[in-house]
C-alpha cells in the first residue's frame, strides 16, 4: 500500500486533478491544477508549497562525526558551521558520484544529511571505528518547501527568526506551537525555504503557512512545476541526470563530480588536507584530464528551432513540460559528442533549455553543438549554444 | 480575445506622482535618464518621438545597431497607453493597455527582454457568465474543456477543434505577414517586385481551403464565419467577442472577421491566441522595453513634449520641444499616430497633397473605454458559489452574438451601449503585487464607447458610462457595487487626452481594410517612411498595426538601418568614384 505524507489531509484536499506521482513509496501531488504552468509561475512570482517529506533523512552524530563525514563527503565539512547546511555529493573510491543532498549542521557533532535514495547500510558500512551513529530519520519530520519571492515575507510573519537567515541557513523556531528547523534551501533555484516539522505537527504548520501566505498568491505546487524549476536552476536529478555509481552497470553510466559540473564543490583540494573517499580518483581526473564530458546548460537557438519546423509546415511547439530523457548531442559534422537528458521550453528564459554533457573542449560558453530532435517523425539537428548553469539565477536566490 | 486599449487622465489628481519615486510595485528605479537639455551636445543619430511600446522598440533597435538614440516621451512614465498606475496605495491599475499576446517572439529575443524582466504570467482560464446564470469556464486541460463545451452544446465539442485547427491553419499561413515589411506595390524598383511575387507565391502555394478561409475572415463577418462551426450561443459569444475589440463594427458587420483573425495572430509560448499578464501589467512590460533600450545605450526623456519636427530642405534635421528646447539628429521617428505624425508634427504643406487627403480621411473613430475597480474583494458568482479561480484569465461579458451585436446599435446611433461588452481582468488574481492581500484590481475594457457622441459629450457622460458598467458588473456578479473602493474610468476622450491617441482609438486608426497592410497608414506610404526625407513613422498606425505587438517599431527600424546603410553605400561609392 502506498504511504501518504504527514501533509497528505492537506495535499489531497489541494489536488484538483487527481495525478499523484510516487516518490519513494509515498504519494505526492504530480500537479494540484489543472495548470502546472501555473504553479511553476507561483514559485517564480509568489511561492509554490511543496511536500518535500519523502526525502531520505539520516541524523548522524556522535563524537567522530566531523571527522567520519570529512572521509566520506567531497566537500569539505569542516567548512559547514553550526547552524548552516551544504550541498554535497559521496564519491566511490573511483571518483564518481554515488548521490548528491543536502547536509545540515545541528550542533558541532550534530549532522542531518538527506537523500533521495536509500544509503544507510552504505554510509554505516564506512563507520568502522568512528564514534558515530547513524539515526534513520526519514519518518520523523515532514517537511514543507516554501518556494519563491513571497516566501521571506511569508515566513517572516510566522518566524522572525527566518528574515536574516543566509543562504543555506539553519534556525529554530516555533510555528503554531510546532518545534521547526527551517533552512534557507530549496531545489527552486528561486528564494526558498524548507521547514523540517515533527510529523505529528506537520498539519498545524500547513496550516498556519497558508493562513499567513493568504491573498499572496501562494499556491502548493506539484513534481512537474518543480522539476521545470530546477532545470532551469542547473539542480540535478538521480536517475535523470545522472546515476548512482553503486547501480551502475557500466562506466558509461556513472559520472564523476567534474563530469557533473560540480568541481565547485573540491576547488580548494589544494589546500584541503583531508583524505576522502574518491579523493585520488579527483586529482588524477584533474592532473590528466580525462574526464569524458561536463555536464553544462543548452541553449536552443531559437531562430533556428522555429525554421526546423516552420519548414516542416508545423507550428513550432513550446512546451514547458519537462522531458527528462536523453537526446543525442552531434557536432557539426555529425559525430555524436554527448546526451542532454533533461529539456523543456522554459517560460522565463523564453528559449528552449536542456542539461546535457559536451566534450571538455565544448564548455567554453557560446560554443555551438547541435541537439537531436524529432520533427515530422524524423531527426532534426537543432542549433544550441552552451551556457554556463544555472541558466535562471535571479539574485533573490542568494541575497 | 484581444486586449490593448487606452484611456486615461491625470485630471483627476490621482496620477501616479513621479516625484514620490514609487513607480512600480517593486519600487526599482523609475526611468529618469533625462538627458542634460543644457548640454552642448544636443545631436544624436536618432531621435523617437514617443515612449510607448512602439516608440521603445523602435529606439532600442536603433540604439543597438549602434545609433546614438534619443526617445523624447511627453508624460512623466514611459509606455505610452501601456503602463501600470498606482492610482489608490497598493492598487495598481493597468489604466488602459492590460494583457499581451501580439508582442512578436523575436523582438524578446532580438531585446534580449528576458535579462530586463520580462515576464508574462500564465493566465490559465477564460470565464464566460451567462445572462441565465450559467456560465462557460475553458482552462488548460483540453479533455475537461471539450466537456465543458459539451455541456452548452454536444456538438460544438468537436466543431471547437475544427474551429480551432481551421483557424491556426489560417493564421499560421497570414503570421509571416506580422514579421515583414508590406512590398511597395507602386514601386518599380526590383527588390519590392521580388517581395510582392514571394508574398504572390506564398499564396499561391496554401491549400486552396486555407485560403479561402483567409479570404472569409479578412473580408467577412465573425458571425458568418462562426456560425459554420457553432450551435451554442455562448461559444459564439465568447469566440465573437474577439471581433469588434477596439474597433467599430458589430460581429454581424462585414470586417469583423478580421479584427477576429488579427486577435488570434497573437501568440503565448507558441500557442496561438493565447494571452498572457505580464508581471505589474503592460506597465510593467514597457518598462522592461526601456531598461532593454537603455541598456543597449538608448537615452530616455521622460515630459518631454515635442512640439515639431525640424526640418530643412525637405529632410527631417530634428525636432524643437514645446518649451523651446532643440534636438539634432538626422534621423527622426514618429512613434504617434498617424494623424499626429502627418498633420500635426510637420507642416502638411510639406506633404503631397493626395498623402494629407488620406491622412484627413483615415478613420480613428475610438469606440472603446476603460472602467477600472479597486475592489474590497473577489466577485461573487452565484453559479460558482465561492470559487475564484475562474477570474485567472479573462472574464467575458459578452454572453452571445446577439448581446454584442445590440451592444453596437447604440454607437452606431452615436451613443454608447446600455449593456455593453466587457473584457475583465481581475490581474491581482495572478500577479499578487497588483493589491494588498484580500483585495483586487479589476480592468474592464468597455465597448462601444464612441468617441463621437449625440448631442453630448464625454465630460458630461463619464460617470454615467461608469454607472453603466457597474450596473452590467453588478447583474452578472450581485453585491459587485459592496465590493467597489474606487472606480477609475477613462472614456475615449481621456484616452485622447491622455495618451494621445486621436479621437481615442486604441490601434492608432481603425482596423478596417483600406487601412491596412498595403494601406496603412497610406498607399505608397506602408514602408515606414515619409515624403520628409528622414522621417519616419513607427507607431501603431503603420503595418502591421495596434496591440502591444512592437512590430512597427521594429519593422520601422529596419527600414532606417537600411536606409542608412544604402546612404552609406552610396556615399563610399561617390567617394571612390570622385578619387
Amino acid at each position: 500500500m502506498i504511504r501518504t505524507t504527514p501533509f497528505h489531509d492537506r495535499t489531497s484536499a489541494a489536488n484538483a486533478t487527481g495525478l499523484w506521482e510516487h516518490w519513494s513509496g509515498y504519494l505526492v501531488a504530480q500537479r494540484y491544477q489543472l495548470s502546472e504552468k501555473f504553479e511553476y509561475f507561483a514559485i517564480r512570482n509568489s511561492a509554490g508549497l511543496f511536500d518535500s517529506s519523502p526525502l531520505f533523512k539520516y541524523r548522524i552524530h556522535g563524537p567522530d562525526a566531523e571527522h567520519f563525514l570529512a572521509g566520506v563527503l567531497a566537500r569539505d565539512i569542516r567548512t559547514c558551521p553550526v547552524g548552516h547546511g551544504q550541498y554535497t555529493a559521496w564519491l566511490d573510491d573511483r571518483g564518481f558520484v554515488i548521490e548528491d543532498g543536502v547536509i545540515f549542521r545541528n550542533g558541532s557533532d550534530d549532522f542531518l544529511l538527506t537523500s533521495a535514495e536509500p544509503n544507510l547500510a552504505y554510509f554505516d558500512a564506512l563507520i568502522g571505528r568512528h564514534r558515530v551513529v547513524i539515526d534513520d530519520v526519514s519518518e520523523d519530520s515532514a517537511v514543507l518547501a516554501v518556494q519563491g519571492p513571497k516566501a521571506r515575507e511569508i515566513l517572516g510573519c510566522l518566524a522572525p527568526e527566518v528574515v536574516g537567515l543566509p543562504y543555506f541557513g539553519l534556525a529554530t523556531a516555533t510555528i503554531a506551537g510546532a518545534p521547526v528547523t527551517v533552512s534557507r534551501t530549496g531545489y527552486t533555484g528561486d528564494l526558498g525555504y524548507e521547514i523540517w516539522v515533527p510529523a505529528e505537527q506537520a498539519l498545524a504548520v500547513w496550516d498556519a503557512v497558508t493562513e499567513a501566505a493568504e491573498g499572496r498568491g501562494v499556491i502548493p505546487i506539484g513534481m512537474v512545476a518543480l522539476y521545470m524549476a530546477r532545470i532551469e536552476a542547473g539542480l540535478l536529478l538521480l536517475d535523470v541526470d545522472f546515476s548512482s555509481s553503486r547501480y551502475a552497470w557500466t562506466d558509461a553510466h556513472r559520472s564523476t563530480l567534474i563530469e557533473l559540473g560540480l568541481g565547485w564543490m573540491v576547488r580548494d583540494l589544494t589546500i584541503d588536507d583531508r583524505s576522502f573517499i574518491g579523493r585520488a580518483a579527483l586529482e588524477a581526473e584533474l592532473r590528466d584530464k580525462t574526464s569524458r564530458w561536463k555536464l553544462t546548460g543548452l541553449v536552443l537557438d531559437w531562430r533556428d528551432y522555429d525554421r526546423h519546423f516552420d519548414q516542416a509546415g508545423l507550428i513550432p511547439p513550446k512546451d514547458h513540460t519537462p522531458i527528462q530523457d536523453e537526446y543525442y548531442v552531434y557536432d557539426d559534422g555529425g559525430a555524436q559528442i554527448g546526451y542532454a537528458t533533461s529539456l523543456m521550453y522554459s517560460p522565463m528564459l523564453q528559449r528552449h533549455i536542456a542539461l546535457a554533457r559536451v566534450p571538455l573542449d565544448r564548455t567554453r560558453p557560446g560554443s555551438v553543438v547541435k541537439l537531436e530532435l524529432p520533427v515530422n517523425h524524423r531527426y532534426e539537428y537543432f542549433d544550441a549554444a552552451v551556457t554556463r548553469l544555472p541558466l535562471y539565477n535571479p539574485d533573490r536566490r542568494t541575497a | 480575445m484581444a486586449k490593448t486599449t487606452s484611456a486615461g487622465s491625470r485630471s483627476g489628481g490621482r496620477g501616479a506622482a513621479p516625484s514620490n519615486g514609487r513607480d512600480d510595485a517593486n519600487g526599482t528605479d523609475p526611468i529618469t535618464n533625462l538627458p542634460d537639455r543644457r548640454a552642448s551636445d544636443r545631436t544624436y543619430d536618432a531621435i523617437v518621438i514617443g515612449g510607448g511600446h512602439n516608440g521603445l522598440t523602435n529606439g532600442a533597435y536603433l540604439a543597438k545597431s549602434g545609433m546614438r538614440t534619443l526617445i523624447l516621451e511627453r508624460r512623466h512614465i514611459v509606455g505610452g497607453a501601456a503602463i501600470t498606475e498606482e492610482l489608490r496605495p497598493g492598487f495598481w491599475f493597468t489604466t488602459f493597455s492590460y494583457a499581451l499576446s501580439l508582442l512578436r517572439p523575436d523582438i524578446i529575443q532580438d531585446l534580449e527582454l528576458t535579462k530586463h524582466g520580462f515576464m508574462p504570467l500564465l493566465m490559465p482560464s477564460t470565464f464566460a457568465p451567462m445572462e441565465n446564470g450559467d456560465y462557460l469556464l475553458l482552462g488548460q486541460d483540453h479533455g475537461e474543456n471539450q466537456r465543458e463545451i459539451a455541456r452548452h452544446s454536444p456538438h460544438d465539442a468537436d466543431a471547437y477543434e475544427a474551429y480551432n485547427h481551421d483557424v491556426s491553419r489560417v493564421l499560421q499561413a497570414i503570421k509571416p505577414l506580422l514579421d515583414a515589411v508590406p512590398p511597395d506595390i507602386f514601386s518599380d524598383d526590383p527588390e519590392e517586385l521580388i517581395a510582392l511575387a514571394t508574398l504572390g507565391s506564398r499564396f499561391r502555394s496554401l491549400d486552396k481551403k486555407v485560403l479561402h478561409d483567409a479570404v472569409r475572415l479578412l473580408t467577412g463577418s465573425a458571425a458568418d464565419f462562426l456560425d459554420d462551426y457553432f450551435d451554442s450561443e455562448i461559444i459564439k459569444g465568447y469566440l465573437a467577442s474577439s471581433s469588434i475589440i477596439g474597433t467599430k463594427v458589430g460581429p454581424y458587420s462585414q470586417g469583423s472577421g478580421l479584427v477576429l483573425l488579427y486577435h488570434l495572430l497573437g501568440e503565448h509560448d507558441g500557442e496561438f491566441g493565447a494571452w498572457a499578464f505580464h508581471k505589474q501589467g503592460n506597465g510593467g512590460f514597457t518598462k522592461v522595453l526601456a531598461r532593454a533600450a537603455q541598456a543597449f545605450g538608448a537615452e530616455i526623456a521622460l515630459e518631454s513634449p515635442v512640439e515639431r519636427v525640424i526640418t530643412r530642405d525637405g529632410r527631417a534635421v530634428g525636432v524643437a520641444l514645446v518649451d523651446g528646447t532643440e534636438f539634432h539628429a538626422p534621423v527622426v521617428v514618429s512613434a504617434l499616430d498617424p494623424r499626429r505624425t502627418f498633420l500635426e508634427l510637420v507642416d502638411p504643406r510639406e506633404l503631397p497633397s493626395d498623402l494629407v487627403e488620406t491622412i484627413e480621411r483615415f478613420r480613428f473613430q475610438g469606440t472603446s473605454a476603460k472602467v477600472n475597480f479597486a475592489l474590497d474583494g473577489a466577485p461573487r458568482y452565484p453559479a460558482l458559489g465561492d470559487r475564484t479561480d475562474q477570474y485567472r484569465g479573462f472574464t467575458n461579458i459578452g454572453p452571445s452574438m446577439e448581446y454584442l451585436e445590440r451592444a453596437y446599435d447604440d454607437a452606431k446611433y452615436g451613443w454608447y451601449s446600455k449593456r455593453p461588452y466587457l473584457d475583465c481582468a481581475i490581474q491581482s488574481t495572478i500577479d499578487p503585487d497588483m493589491a494588498p492581500p484580500g483585495k483586487h484590481v479589476m480592468s474592464c475594457f468597455v465597448q462601444y464607447a464612441p468617441y463621437h457622441l449625440r448631442e453630448s459629450d464625454w465630460d458630461t457622460e463619464k460617470e454615467s458610462l461608469g454607472d453603466t458598467v457597474q450596473a452590467t458588473l453588478e447583474s452578472f456578479f450581485p453585491g459587485f457595487g459592496d465590493l467597489v473602493l474606487q472606480r477609475e474610468i477613462r472614456t475615449p476622450l481621456d484616452i485622447e487626452r491622455t495618451v494621445g491617441l486621436s479621437e481615442g482609438n486604441i490601434f492608432a486608426g481603425e482596423f478596417l481594410a483600406p487601412q491596412m497592410f498595403l494601406f496603412r497608414p497610406a498607399p505608397g506610404w506602408s514602408q515606414y517612411r515619409t515624403p520628409i526625407g528622414g522621417y519616419y513613422q513607427c507607431g501603431s498606425g503603420t503595418h502591421p498595426g495596434g496591440c502591444v505587438m512592437g512590430a512597427p517599431g521594429k519593422l520601422a527600424a529596419g527600414q532606417i538601418l537600411k536606409d542608412r546603410e544604402r546612404a552609406r553605400a552610396s556615399q563610399r561609392a561617390r567617394v571612390a568614384v570622385e578619387a
